[in-house]
C-alpha cells in the first residue's frame, strides 16, 4: 500500500512536509520515472546541445491575495525565478497561467497583473507565454496562478557535501508566513511584519562570483528551514547541526510563535536561501551576502556533521539538542 | 496543556485590551482580572488575561537564580 | 521578549543542572511533568540533555490531545455531519483520532470545521453566520475553562441562539489522585502545571504531599523555571519534607484567580469524566450548568454517534500511565506513525510515541 493512498488528499499533502514528499515519491516519481525528475532539484537541468537550461514550474494559491510586502502576482514571479536561481541559473523567461473564478473583480486582476509585470522587470525576466481559464463561481478561490520559468545555468554546484561544510542563510526566517497569518485577520494579531518575498538571483550571482565552493542552495519556502535542511540530508551519510542562537528570527515572529505555539523553523519564507559552502569560504560568503540588500542579516547557522546520519539536529539556546524533523501536518495554532 | 505568555497591556477599553509582546499587538479579554492598568503585564491564554504578572516576584526569582550562579562553581 | 528571555539564561540552566546532579547523588528519580506544555518545553529546549542520567521525567495526564477519549471526538465528528453546522476547535484537536476519523479528515470531506485560537472567536463566527449552528469543542483544563465559560455567558447576554459548546473540560487534581491510587507507577515528585495553578492556586494539590508524601513543585515553562523546580523536588526529597512548593511565583498566587474560578463555577458543574488510559475518574470533569443548557451541544443536538471503537492493540493508555513504552506497542512505527497516528500519543511532535519514533533510529 502506498503511504498517501489510504486517505483522501488532505491539506497536509500540499504543505511541503512529510506527506508531500510521500506523494511525490509514491505517486508522481513512480509514474514519471526519469533521471532528470529523480534529482528532485528546484529546477530540472536540461542539457540541450551543450547548453544547460534550468526549467521549473510552480502554482500559487494564497489567501489573502494581497498582503503586507506582496501579493499573489509578485509571489508567482519571484517564487519561480528563485527556483531557477538556486540551481545556479540566470532566470530568463517565464510563463503565466491564470485560473480565475467567475465573478472575480477585474480591478484586482488588473492589480495582480501589474504586479506580475513589475516583478518580472525587477527580476530581469520576460513573460513570454500565458494561459487563461475561468471556472464557475464556487469552483475556485478567486484566482490561482501558475508560472513556469527557464534560465541558463552558469555555475555548477559542487554537490559533494562533506562533514565540516557550513550552513548559511541570508536573513531572518518566518516573515512571510507570519505576515500572511496576520493579514488573514483571524487570530486578532496586529504585527508589523512584511513578507520577505524577493528575487534572489542577484544576491546569488554575487555569492557565486565570490566563491567557487558553493555546494548546494535551496530556498526554504513552505515547510520552512526545517524542511529544506531535512531534504538536504535525507538518505545521505551525514547530518546537519544548527545552532538555535545563530538563526536570525525577528522579535515579532518569535512573539507570534510563543503565543500560538508555532516552531519558527517550520514557517514559510519567500526571499531566503540556504547555502551549503565549503568551510574555508564560509565567512567570505557571509560577508558577500551582508554587503547585499537582501543579505544584510546573513549568518552561519550550522554545519554538516558526521552523525546522526540523515538527520537535522538543533543545539538549543540552553545547550541541549533535539532532532528537527520534517513537518507532518499543516501549521495550526495550539493552546497546549 | 496550557500555553500562555506574558504581555504588556498598552490599551484598555472596558474589559477589552490590547497587549504587546516583542512588537506583536494582540487583542486580549481582561474580564477575568481585577483592576488591570495600562503598563501591567498579564499572562495571556487563548485570548484571555488569566493573571497579572507579579514583576516584583519575577525580579526576585531572577536574582535568586543569578545569585546561585555566582555562588556555584560553574564557569560556562 | 520581556519576562520570557531572561528565563532562558544558559549559565543559570547549566548551573541548575549541575546542582541537580550534585544533590541527587546518582539516585534514580522519576518525576512526572503533569502538563503537556512542560513536555513541549522540555522537548523543544533539549532539557533532558542537561539533566543527569539518574533523573527521568515522565509525561503526565495534562494534555487534552492525549486524554480526550474517542467518544468525545466521535461526538464532535457526529455533529460535523449534521446540516448547517460549523464545528470550531482549537488547532490541537484537529488530528486526534476518534473511532474512525479525525476532525481534519472530516474537513477534507467537506465538513465545516474551523480552527480558532479562542472560544471568543467561535462566538464571533456564530454572530456572523446566523444561519449556522456553531459548536465549539470545549476541551481543556482549569486554565482554559474560564475562557470557554466566558464565551457561554457572552452568548447568553447577546441572546445568541446558534452558539453551543460540546463540554469536554477536565480537572487536574482528581487525575493526579487517580494516578497515585492506581499505584502502577513509581513517582518521586510532581512538576505541577503552572497555568492550571494560575487559576486554582497552590492549595488544591496539598493532598499529594500530605496524604501521599510526594514532593511537588509548581513550575513555570521556561527552561530555568523547569530546572529550578526539579532542583527543589530533589531538595525536598533530601530534606524528607514533601510539600507543595510554588516555584512560579510571578504568575501563581496562593489562592489562584478568584474571578476565573467564579466564572467557571457559574457556567459549569463538576461531574465524573472519562480519560483515555485512566478510565472514568470521579469528579474530574465539568458539565454545563442547567441554567446554561441552551448552549449545551449535548442537549441541543440529536447526534448519530458511531459506536466507540478502540484499536485493541493501541497501548496509548498504558503509555500515558507510564506502565508501557511505545516500543512495547505492536502498532508503533508500522500502522501508527506521525503521518497516520492511530493513537493520540503519536499526534503532537512532543507526544511520547512521536518523540520515540523520531529518536528510534538515532538510539539504535
Amino acid at each position: 500500500m502506498n503511504t498517501y493512498g489510504n486517505q483522501r488528499i488532505s491539506l497536509a499533502h500540499g504543505s511541503g512536509g512529510k506527506l508531500t514528499h510521500d506523494l511525490i515519491k509514491d505517486c508522481f516519481l513512480a509514474r514519471f520515472k526519469n533521471p532528470i525528475l529523480s534529482e528532485l532539484t528546484d529546477s530540472a537541468i536540461l542539457n540541450l546541445k551543450g547548453i544547460n537550461l534550468a526549467f521549473t514550474t510552480d502554482s500559487y494559491v494564497i489567501r489573502p491575495l494581497f498582503f503586507p510586502g506582496g501579493d499573489i502576482g509578485k509571489l508567482a514571479v519571484y517564487g519561480t525565478v528563485n527556483d531557477l536561481a538556486v540551481v545556479g541559473a540566470k532566470p530568463l523567461y517565464i510563463s503565466c497561467g491564470y485560473l480565475i473564478e467567475e465573478g472575480f473583480n477585474s480591478v484586482s486582476l488588473d492589480e495582480i497583473t501589474q504586479s506580475i509585470g513589475d516583478a518580472a522587470r525587477n527580476a530581469g525576466v520576460l513573460v513570454v507565454t500565458g494561459d487563461t481559464k475561468v471556472v464557475e463561481h464556487g469552483k475556485g478561490d478567486g484566482i490561482f496562478i501558475n508560472t513556469s520559468g527557464i534560465g541558463v545555468c552558469y555555475y555548477q554546484l559542487l554537490q559533494d557535501i562533506e562533514v565540516g561544510d557550513k550552513v548559511l542563510i541570508n536573513g531572518p526566517i518566518g516573515d512571510h508566513e507570519i505576515a500572511i497569518i496576520s493579514a488573514r485577520g483571524e487570530l486578532g494579531l496586529d504585527v508589523k511584519i512584511e513578507s520577505d518575498c524577493a528575487p534572489l538571483a542577484d544576491l546569488i550571482s554575487h555569492v557565486l562570483t565570490a566563491s567557487g565552493k558553493i555546494k548546494f542552495m535551496r530556498d526554504p519556502t513552505r515547510g520552512g528551514l526545517a524542511t529544506t535542511l531535512n531534504e538536504i540530508v535525507t538518505s545521505k551519510d551525514l547530518g546537519i547541526l544548527i545552532e538555535e542562537k545563530a538563526i536570525p528570527i525577528r522579535e515579532e515572529v518569535r512573539a507570534v510563535c510563543s503565543l500560538l505555539g508555532f516552531d519558527p523553523l517550520y514557517l514559510a519564507n519567500e526571499g531566503k536561501v540556504v547555502i551549503i559552502v565549503g568551510c574555508e569560504d564560509a565567512s567570505l560568503v557571509v560577508d558577500t551576502m551582508c554587503a547585499h540588500s537582501l543579505g544584510r542579516d546573513a549568518q552561519v547557522i550550522g554545519e554538516v556533521v558526521e552523525s546522526p546520519k540523515g538527520r537535522v539536529c538543533l543545539r538549543t539556546e540552553i545547550g541541549g539538542t533535539r532532532i528537527v524533523d520534517m513537518p507532518v501536518g499543516t501549521l495550526l495554532p495550539r493552546i497546549c | 496543556m496550557c500555553l500562555a505568555i506574558p504581555a504588556k497591556v498598552i490599551e484598555k477599553k472596558g474589559t477589552l485590551g490590547i497587549a504587546e509582546i516583542g512588537g506583536l499587538r494582540h487583542e486580549v479579554d481582561l474580564r477575568l482580572l481585577e483592576d488591570v492598568k495600562i503598563g501591567d503585564y498579564v499572562i495571556i491564554h487563548a485570548g484571555f488575561g488569566i493573571q497579572k504578572l507579579d514583576t516584583k516576584e519575577a525580579d526576585e526569582t531572577l536574582s535568586l537564580l543569578k545569585e546561585m550562579v555566582k555562588c556555584g562553581m560553574c564557569d560556562v | 521578549m520581556k519576562y520570557i528571555d531572561e528565563f532562558y539564561d544558559r549559565k543559570i540552566c547549566v548551573n541548575l543542572a549541575e546542582e541537580i546532579a550534585k544533590k541527587s547523588l546518582g539516585t534514580e528519580l522519576t518525576f512526572m511533568e503533569v502538563c503537556g506544555t512542560h513536555t513541549m518545553s522540555i522537548f523543544r529546549n533539549g532539557i533532558k540533555d542537561l539533566l543527569p542520567e539518574n533523573i527521568s521525567v515522565l509525561s503526565g495526564p495534562g494534555c487534552p490531545v492525549c486524554v480526550t477519549p474517542n467518544r468525545t471526538i466521535d461526538k464532535a465528528i457526529a455533529i460535523t455531519r449534521l446540516n448547517e453546522v460549523c464545528v470550531c476547535s482549537f488547532g490541537d484537536m484537529m488530528r486526534v483520532p476518534g473511532s474512525s476519523s479525525t476532525l481534519a479528515q472530516e474537513r477534507g470531506r467537506g465538513a465545516d470545521v474551523r480552527v480558532v485560537y479562542s472560544a471568543t472567536d467561535a462566538v464571533g463566527i456564530a454572530e456572523r453566520n446566523p444561519d449556522k449552528k456553531v459548536v465549539f469543542l470545549g476541551i481543556g483544563f482549569e486554565t482554559t475553562t474560564p475562557t470557554v465559560a466566558s464565551s457561554i455567558k457572552d452568548s447568553a447576554l447577546k441572546g445568541l441562539k446558534n452558539y453551543f459548546v460540546l463540554p469536554a473540560a477536565k480537572l487536574i487534581p482528581p487525575a493526579i489522585k487517580a494516578i497515585l491510587d492506581s499505584g502502577e507507577t513509581k513517582i518521586d515528585g510532581f512538576l505541577l502545571p503552572g497555568h492550571v495553578s494560575v487559576i486554582i492556586g497552590r492549595k488544591p494539590y496539598e493532598f499529594i504531599a500530605e496524604d501521599y508524601g510526594i514532593p511537588c513543585a509548581i513550575a513555570g515553562f521556561e527552561p530555568t523555571d523547569i530546572l529550578y523546580a526539579i532542583l527543589r523536588l530533589v531538595e525536598q526529597i533530601n530534606n524528607g519534607s514533601p510539600a507543595v512548593e510554588n516555584c512560579y511565583r510571578r504568575s501563581v498566587k496562593e489562592d489562584g484567580n478568584k474571578l476565573a474560578k467564579d466564572m467557571m463555577n457559574e457556567v459549569f458543574e463538576v461531574c465524573d469524566s472519562e480519560w483515555r488510559g485512566l478510565g472514568v475518574i470521579p469528579s474530574s470533569g465539568l458539565k454545563i450548568e442547567k441554567k446554561y443548557r441552551a448552549f449545551d451541544a449535548l442537549h441541543n443536538f440529536k447526534m448519530d454517534v458511531e459506536e466507540t471503537k478502540e484499536n485493541p492493540d493501541c497501548l496509548c493508555g498504558d503509555v500515558l500511565r507510564g506502565v508501557a513504552s511505545p516500543l512495547d506497542c505492536a502498532l508503533f512505527g508500522g500502522v501508527c506513525t506521525p503521518e497516520n497516528p492511530a493513537g493520540p500519543c503519536m499526534v503532537s511532535s512532543e507526544g511520547t510515541c512521536a518523540a520515540y519514533y523520531k529518536y528510534a533510529d538515532v538510539r539504535r
